[in-house]
């Protein structure tokens, strides 16, 4: 055979005569390359002098000369003022006491400045300031800083002068008064004395006026209800920390429920102390804050929260209105009523059912339990919309009997279910002004669009609770040429001055015995809060009207509103949008919540799929109406009721938005009649939505030793030792406790500061308002949704969310008691990742856990992370080279690695992509570059200025004077933070509490963040 | 042939070396320090007026009028030269001892001054008696000195000519040793020729030198010597490579220029105004603080002009009174009218210290906590015309002096539980910052 072979690429080479062989032969490319395209002109080749050698000479040269530039420091400016004020001092920090109302949320607040710009929001802790801020609040000083606000007032698109705009809306009320049109205020509750003397001077003023509130999520059935019953419209303002039997009925009171606010009270007797503690049941559909928080949770559908309520309503007043509760639910309930009947005036009960006769049958329970948290505590004033006047006020807009119509703090657009009706009116209005921080959806669409500054510019007065005055006062000067609302109605009166002196002279009415200066200074003016009066209504024809209403076709989908986003004004704040809700623990969009058993019954899954990422399907939702809502996407839910979906309201905003934060999907049209419970069919919608969940786990597998948790039972009839076990090892084959175990020498610590940061599980709801306020206090960075699902995120404090396997922690602890061999192991442990049905949910908030024996420090090449005498584990994110060996030695995962450069970097346009956002930077807390790792440091810069103030004043720290960020947004007093050192400190004694118990302690890092094991109450 | 050639070498060898020296010489001229031109006392010899001692009255001048008038320029209140020769006296007796009560009076003069200059009241001096104001006004009759102007005026002429002068004598003793060194090798050379010419008339033979190996074979063919030289080279090398990569970044002596040149060497070291008069912040707050112009103001209201002492031979009074107009400029001080335009330009300093965001450095901490002297890391910034920055500001220089410094815990309750307890655990009288923690890495990074 011959050796030669000829391979042939086709069979044109067989034929000698071909031309293509010839052609190939000679081509080394068998398609000409296309030269000409950048050499094709010959004369501009020519004429260029610019050689091979020169363009790599200029590339040396230019590489050297950047390298020789680098070593040359920058030129930094410094410009004193000219005048310096007198109180401000550069470099340390002025603090003022104001208070918020946005419509939504309210808080006394003392926000701290630094050269004239607000920087944190801390809680005012001034008697007679009685609510503290929660997340988004916390937030709310980057919403100062965005760069989305409106900056001036536009007439019609354009940007336009003050004086326009007062010129126009008076000629506008001028015209309408010549032809009969009406004139509607239409705003959201003000709650503020002097804003409601001011409408009320304006609508005498113009016959053709009137007011109309509108708030964005409804409490009108509740107002409806006092109102029917005490003759005012407000809410009661309920006092949990007087409870010992709290029955909530539908009511999320440690979420947004009639405003929220009432975690600080209900923690209060959450701690046992003397062997008692309040004792929670709750009824829900959503699984939420308070189910949570609940000894004993019923997931059960509205219609059936309904049944119930006049089930224990029977029990209660031993009335006998029929009713058809599901008989699974029964025992649960005549309990959860009898234990209601006999805690009387200690007992309370509050619900969330949006339907007046609910609402009437709350305040009769209540009446007849004569209890003490319902009755002694006032009215709050912060809802008074009512659902007919908006829909009145929408109805004469698309008659054309409105003329001109000036709104403030709402975004009906958005916000309003009937959204589209409300625009086809607003066309036919002639002049509409919407003051707003942004233009929003509805400013787009009105006349004039002016421009408010943010609460932390503005001058105000509240009355969040009758009898109780606060004042709300500017803290750095407008960033834009805003104008408040209340100073252009001054002007439309005709009154002189502005808002300030109004309130001023308004104010001395009210804070009899103090002075203004006083109030100012600490910005509540306790008074005399009013009790509840006595009222009656037919309750019992309430009750049987309740009994007989229709449960609803198809499934229930119950709104609420988000920890993290509330109603959605502060959609484009990069702090909330990252913020992970505390149950699913997924940021960056809103989803409907699926009960294990309808997620089967319509095919709807979550899965984790190989990048760690969580994915849920799509859902398509359609209303009894036929409004559709495609691409839900879908978090299976436990703990959600079966037959109920749930969707959070305030997503899907897209103006005034960064891109970036156009997440989610707008509830708001779902919300007919500003009812929160709808009847939706559900269908499964095509492809997978990309989650960005933090929290890929959901139970605790029985590890009863990350969480210690016990009934109240137990806990007052064992010894410590049962229910807080030492964790044991082996040594020489011995077993000892394992905290007598160790690889590192002590070090003595007995001789100075020694900090410690105690989180009581038991006062912790989950709230995260110290997540936010972290965030605001170090500098934490934003990434972005991509980087999240990444498991990128840089939060330094995280609250961990676990459920139970079974029903209860203690039987998972058991199951996993009770495994033997590897195959039940196995198997068992499998079946324990997923969560119960109606499990019981736990928080822990975890952050660096400052060990004594850090297993970080030790793997540090660099030593950028070590230890210091005072207990906090220092970082030195100079010397970091980022290796990330510290984090993966770290038991607890608590340490955050930059991947990237987030400040005045495009990549990631947050608030530290420009120069209004880096205002709200704290200066004396580095902004880290990209490549080092950064972690809690237990705000090492308060605890030192702490240190310092006492050194400048030479005396010793006093106990309480030491803070962490966490510590002071706790307003459950759930972290608690101090010097162990200090004997008298109440750090210490908590240190020393049996509950005390440590992270991991198995582990042996000895840690300076100490837990307290959660107790319930079952 | 080769011994001339020898010579060239030598002699090229001593050129070299003298040229060298010329060039350091130079160099250390360039660092001397320009002596102090002499500046004259500005004082001349008093010219008495009648009445009054001139001497005593300048004491109660700068004691009670300096700080609304001066002698030659209005300030707060008119010019006071030749006072005496625009007024009765008895009147200026009055006036001084109760200004407003003259004006109620109604005395048409009082009352004129009294609306020319925005109807400011003047102090009254009920305790100044009628010798005080006589001497007072006699110090005010003295004619205007005018020779110390013009030795001020003769000095800026030429500027930069007293450095030069004294370089140039140097200079000539320099030319001199080097004429000296030529003559020498020249003599050399001579002598070199003659004794040469003298042999060979005697015949003796000189026997011409065996070639050597040039020196750089035989090192080059020595491989130990090569091995050690080059370890040497390379590690001289790295020595002066590491040097000029730790002092990238840091910025000692670093003086730009300024906005407006302010001199430390007349506020702090002439007037003797205490550092923390102006950086005030530095007792109660993290930064030492640029003073607002309002602080510049609260004395150059009235000093729109420094003194005819205070002009240096490099600095002169025209070119420091320009200065003190920038200040006025910028804080809007309309100094004719002696009243403020609301027109501000706010300075834009040059900052000098520039410490990495990295490191927290608190300057109440130094300053009021530990009582360090703003010297010890500012340097002598009394002797500073230009400020520059005077320490390194390394990580080094901090943990050097926390090392050495002793906490100062007298009188501060902070520390007595904790020095007491720390002393006796390390067993030393008087801990150092170190030992209190001053070493932590999260102590100033954070």
């Amino acid at each position: 055979m011959s050796s030669y072979k000829k391979y042939w690429k086709s069979v044109e080479e067989l034929d000698e005569n071909s031309s293509i062989v010839e052609a190939l032969k000679n081509n080394e490319f068998v398609e000409a390359i296309p030269t000409d395209e950048f050499l094709g002109n010959s004369d501009a080749l020519a004429s260029s002098s610019t050689s091979r050698r020169d363009f790599l000479k200029y590339v040396g040269f230019s590489t050297a000369a950047a390298t020789l530039a680098a070593c040359e420091g920058p030129v930094n400016k410094s410009i004193p003022y000219v005048l310096q004020p007198e109180q401000i001092i550069p470099g340390v920090a002025d603090y003022y006491a104001t208070s918020v109302f946005d419509g939504f949320d309210f808080a006394n607040l003392l926000i701290k400045t630094r050269e004239g710009r607000p920087i944190k929001i801390d809680n005012n802790t001034i008697a007679g300031a009685n609510f503290s801020a929660n997340a988004r609040i916390h937030a709310s000083i980057l919403s100062l800083y965005d760069s989305m606000r409106l900056k001036e007032p536009k007439i019609e698109g354009k940007n336009s002068t003050w004086a326009a705009v007062d010129a126009k809306i008076k000629s506008s009320i001028a015209d309408a008064s010549a032809k009969g049109g009406q004139v509607v205020l239409f705003t959201n509750t003000l709650a503020s004395p002097s804003t409601e003397k001011l409408v009320a001077e304006f609508l005498g003023k113009n016959p053709n006026a009137k007011h109309v509130i509108y708030d964005t999520v409804s409490e009108s059935e509740a107002l409806d209800a006092f109102e029917t019953v005490y003759g005012e419209r407000a809410l009661v303002n309920y006092d949990f920390s007087k409870a010992s039997l709290i029955v909530s009925v539908g009511a999320d009171f440690l979420g947004d429920w009639q405003g929220g606010s009432y975690a600080s009270g209900y923690a209060q007797g959450r701690i046992p102390k003397g062997g008692r503690m309040s004792r929670h049941f709750q009824m829900e559909s959503n699984m939420t804050l308070s189910g949570a928080a609940a000894d004993k949770r019923l997931a059960m559908s509205t219609a059936n929260q309904k049944q119930a309520l006049v089930h224990i309503y029977n029990i209660v007043t031993g009335s006998s209105i029929a009713v058809k509760l599901d008989s699974s639910y029964k025992s649960e309930v005549t309990k959860a009523a009898q234990q209601l009947k006999a805690a009387g005036s200690k007992g309370l009960l509050v619900s969330g059912i949006q339907d007046k006769n609910a609402q009437l049958l709350v305040l009769a329970i209540n009446q007849k339990l004569s209890s003490e948290a319902f009755a002694n505590s006032g009215v709050r004033l912060i809802r008074k919309g009512s659902n007919a006047k908006v829909n009145q006020l929408i109805a004469d807009m698309k008659s054309g009997s409105v003329h001109t119509l000036i709104m403030s703090g709402i975004n009906p657009v958005y916000s309003l279910p009937n959204s589209t009706t409300f625009v086809e009116g607003l066309k036919k209005v002639k002049t509409s002004v919407s003051f707003t921080l942004k233009e929003d959806e509805t400013a787009m669409l009105s006349t004039i669009a002016a421009a408010v500054p943010h609460y932390l510019e503005s001058w105000n007065d509240l009355s969040i609770v009758k009898g109780n005055y606060s004042i709300t006062q500017p803290t750095i000067r407008p960033l834009f040429s805003t104008k408040q609302f209340q100073d252009v109605l001054l002007a439309l009166n005709g009154q002189s001055g502005s808002f300030y002196d109004y309130i001023k002279a308004n104010s001395s009415a009210i804070i009899a015995g103090s002075s203004w200066n006083k109030v100012l200074h600490d910005g509540v003016y306790a008074g005399v809060s009013s009790n509840i009066g006595a009222g009656s209504a037919d309750y019992n024809a309430a009750a049987s009207t309740l009994a007989q209403s229709k449960a609803i076709q198809g499934l229930e989908l119950v709104l609420y509103t988000k920890t993290g986003l509330g109603d959605g004004q502060q959609a484009n704040n990069p702090w909330l949008q990252e913020f992970p809700d505390p149950i699913t623990r997924v940021s960056w969009d809103n989803y409907l919540t699926v009960s294990n058993a309808d997620a089967k019954k319509y095919e709807l899954s979550n899965e984790i799929v190989a990048n760690g990422g969580l994915n849920g399907s799509y859902a398509t939702i359609t209303t009894a109406e036929g409004l559709k809502l495609e691409n839900v996407p879908v978090i299976v839910q436990p703990g959600q009721a079966i037959g109920t979906v749930g969707l959070a309201l305030g997503y899907g905003r897209k103006a005034a938005m960064k891109e970036e934060m156009m997440v989610g999907i707008n509830a708001y049209p779902l919300y007919k009649s500003f009812n929160n419970v709808q009847s939706i069919t559900l269908a499964i919608g095509d492809g997978e939505h990309e989650f960005a969940c933090v929290q890929g786990q959901k139970t605790l597998m029985g590890r009863g030793d990350i969480i210690k948790e016990t009934s109240l039972e137990i806990f007052n009839t064992k010894d410590a030792e049962f229910w807080n076990k030492q964790p044991m090892v082996s040594l020489d084959h011995k077993e000892v406790e394992a905290t007598s175990v160790d690889l590192w020498d002590t070090f003595d610590r007995s001789v100075g500061h020694h900090f410690n940061l105690s989180i009581d599980l038991n006062a912790c709801t989950g709230c995260g308002a110290c997540v936010i306020a972290c965030h605001a206090e170090n500098n934490v960075p934003v990434v972005g949704k991509s980087e999240i699902r990444r498991s990128r995120d840089m939060h330094w404090l995280r609250i961990d969310r676990y459920y139970s396997s079974e029903d209860t922690f203690e039987g998972d602890n058991e199951r996993k008691e009770n495994i033997s061999g590897l195959s039940s192991s196995l198997s068992t442990f499998n079946e324990m990742e997923t969560a119960g049905d109606n499990p019981q949910v736990s928080f822990q908030p975890v952050m660096c856990q400052h060990c004594n024996h850090a297993p970080c420090e030790t793997v540090c090449p660099v030593a950028a992370t070590s230890h210091s005498r005072q207990g906090q584990n220092h970082m030195a994110y100079n010397r970091c080279v980022g290796t990330r060996y510290c984090a993966n030695n770290c038991p607890y995962k608590v340490r955050r690695f930059n991947w990237f450069l987030y400040n005045k970097n495009s990549e990631f346009d947050y608030h530290m992509n420009d120069d209004l956002g880096r205002m709200v930077l704290n200066p004396d807390v580095n902004v880290r570059s990209r490549g080092v790792m950064e972690k809690c440091s237990m705000c090492i810069q308060m605890t030192q200025a702490t240190i310092l103030k006492a050194k400048n004043e030479g005396r010793v720290v006093v106990d309480g004077e030491f803070q962490t960020a966490c510590s002071n947004a706790c307003s459950q007093g759930a972290m608690k933070f101090g010097d162990i050192n200090d004997s008298g400190a109440a750090i210490t004694k908590l240190a020393g509490d049996e509950r005390m118990y440590h992270l991991l302690e198995h582990v042996g890092t000895k840690p300076n963040v100490i837990y307290h094991v959660k107790v319930r109450n079952t | 042939m080769k011994k001339v050639g020898n010579h060239n070498s030598i002699a090229r060898k001593l050129f070299l070396g003298f040229a060298l020296s010329l060039i350091f010489s130079l160099n250390s001229f360039a660092q001397e320090v320009a002596p102090d031109a002499a500046v004259a006392d500005a004082a001349a010899a008093p010219a008495p007026a009648s009445g009054g001692d001139a001497i005593k009255g300048k004491e109660l001048f700068n004691a009670n009028c300096a700080a609304c008038h001066k002698l030659d320029a209005k300030a707060t209140g008119p010019a006071l030269r030749g006072v005496a020769a625009k007024y009765d006296t008895a009147w200026l007796y009055k006036w001084i001892r109760n200004s407003s009560e003259l004006i109620k009076s109604g005395d048409p003069q009082a009352i004129k001054i009294y609306e020319e200059y925005n109807k400011s009241v003047m102090s009254a001096f009920p305790q100044l008696s009628d010798a005080d104001i006589d001497n007072i006004i006699a110090y005010t009759s003295e004619p205007k000195a005018a020779a110390p102007a013009a030795v001020v005026a003769g000095a800026e002429a030429i500027p930069g000519a007293a450095p030069a002068d004294s370089g140039m004598s140097n200079n000539i003793i320099l030319a001199a040793l080097a004429l000296v060194m030529i003559i020498l090798v020249v003599m050399l050379f001579l002598v070199n020729k003659v004794l040469t010419t003298v042999a060979k008339a005697n015949g003796i033979e000189v026997t011409p030198k065996t070639p050597t190996t040039p020196i750089w074979k035989v090192f080059v063919r020595n491989q130990f010597l090569v091995l050690i030289s080059s370890i040497f080279l390379l590690l001289a090398g790295a020595y002066f490579v590491y040097g000029f990569f730790m002092q990238i970044g840091i910025d000692q002596d670093y003086a730009p220029i300024q906005p407006i040149h302010y001199s430390h060497r007349i506020h702090a070291g002439s007037n003797g105004i205490d550092c923390k008069y102006c950086h005030s912040s530095s007792r109660v707050s993290k930064h030492s603080g640029i003073p607002s112009l309002n602080v510049c103001m609260n004395c150059h209201k009235s000093i729109a002009e420094v003194s005819d002492t205070t002009a240096t031979p490099e600095y002169s009074k025209a070119f420091y009174d320009n200065e003190i107009q920038k200040l006025y400029k910028a804080v809007g001080w309309d100094a004719e009218n002696q009243k403020y335009t609301g027109k501000t330009e706010p300075v834009k300093w040059v900052r000098i210290h520039n410490l990495p965001s990295f490191v927290y450095f608190n300057h109440s901490q130094h300053v009021n906590v530990a009582g360090v002297e703003c010297q010890t890391c500012h340097g002598p910034v009394q002797e500073y015309e230009i400020q520059k920055q005077f320490a390194p500001l390394t990580m080094a220089w901090c943990i050097d002096c926390h090392r050495k410094t002793e906490v100062k815990m007298e009188g501060n309750e902070y520390y007595t539980k904790i020095h007491d307890e720390l002393s006796k655990k390390y067993g030393v009288e008087k801990l150092t910052a170190a030992q209190m923690g001053g070493l932590e890495c999260g102590k100033c990074h954070y």
